[in-house]
């Protein structure tokens, strides 16, 4: 009887373990969804595009949120817009220098000032560091997450795979002075401040 | 009985001129026809449309591009803009037609 209970919580503790226990969620999209979108003023309209070549990994515990970290990496080769000669532009020396900083990074420790907004979804300020064109500065970003347990494998048609996603929302801007991105110059024609929001998702394999 | 009044000299185009006037008009007509049948798009030129798309397990509102060329208000300004330099071109080192003699 006392081994056959013992038994019992023996299996319930590793359950409990196997579903509370941090998961690191992989940022590199199988559909290539992922994305950051920016957007700045200028004349005629303003300049919006995406870059979509993200990568990174996010650390997620369900059950205390607030230790969520992570750090997601974009390639700044991926920056777009409608416009070819634009593009060409944006990613040469005078703006994002891809050829010299070929990653646009953003790193946090933890999440602060956490409120759940339903099951398995809550909002979040990510406190870190935002790295561009070589200089980095601290933001903070206003973040909604929603955990979608056992959703990856049906998301690629292949439901028997399993998993969990972790989709993670947000937007911040930033003065593009701030980063050396021609301080001061233009700012008639292009507003000084960009504008960023994404919405990306993270997968982890089935445990 | 006098002698009839000379008549005024007759003021003639050289046939470059009028083509090249042509040609301005030509390409400011089809400049601003073309932006027009491509959507009247007062933004900038786009040589790649973005397409809103919704990933339907995450929710997640992603873009792709489309190959499409469409012409922007830039496109318009500078069509109608090489258009009128080739018209006002002809109009550059003309001679003045001499006056009647008294």
């Amino acid at each position: 009887m006392t081994h056959a209970l013992r038994s019992i919580a023996f299996a319930g503790f590793t359950i409990i373990s196997a579903v509370a226990s941090p998961r690191t969620f992989d940022f590199k999209d199988p559909k290539g969804v992922n994305a950051i979108q920016f957007q700045l003023d200028s004349v005629l309209e303003p300049i919006a595009g995406t870059a979509s070549d993200v990568t990174g990994q996010v650390t997620f515990d369900s059950a205390d949120i607030t230790s969520t970290r992570g750090e997601i990496e974009v390639a700044a080769k991926s920056l777009k817009v409608p416009n070819d000669t634009m593009t060409e532009h944006l990613v040469s020396a005078g703006w994002v220098d891809a050829e010299k900083h070929p990653e646009i990074n953003f790193e946090f420790a933890k999440l602060d000032d956490v409120k759940s907004a339903g099951e398995g979804k809550w909002t979040a300020v990510a406190n870190g560091k935002f790295t561009l064109k070589g200089v980095t500065k601290d933001v903070s970003v206003p973040v909604s997450l929603s955990y979608l347990p056992g959703q990856a494998g049906k998301r690629i048609n292949k439901p028997e795979l399993g998993g969990d996603l972790l989709v993670v929302r947000g937007n911040f801007s930033i003065s593009r002075a701030d980063f050396g991105i021609k301080p001061g110059q233009n700012e008639d024609k292009v507003a000084p401040v960009i504008q960023l929001t994404f919405g990306l998702v993270g997968t982890a394999p089935q445990s | 009985m006098s002698e009839p009044a000379a008549l005024p000299p007759v003021r003639t185009i050289a046939a470059w001129r009028v083509l090249l006037r042509g040609a301005g008009v030509l390409l400011a007509l089809f400049t601003f026809c073309f932006w027009a049948a491509k959507g009247y798009h007062r933004g900038w030129t786009q040589n790649q449309v973005p397409v809103k798309q919704v990933d339907p397990v995450t929710e997640l509102e992603f873009v792709t591009y489309e190959k499409r060329f469409v012409p922007g208000l830039d496109y318009l300004g500078g069509g109608i803009l090489v258009g009128t330099l080739l018209f006002g071109a002809t109009f550059v080192g003309r001679r003045s037609p001499t006056p009647p003699s008294a």
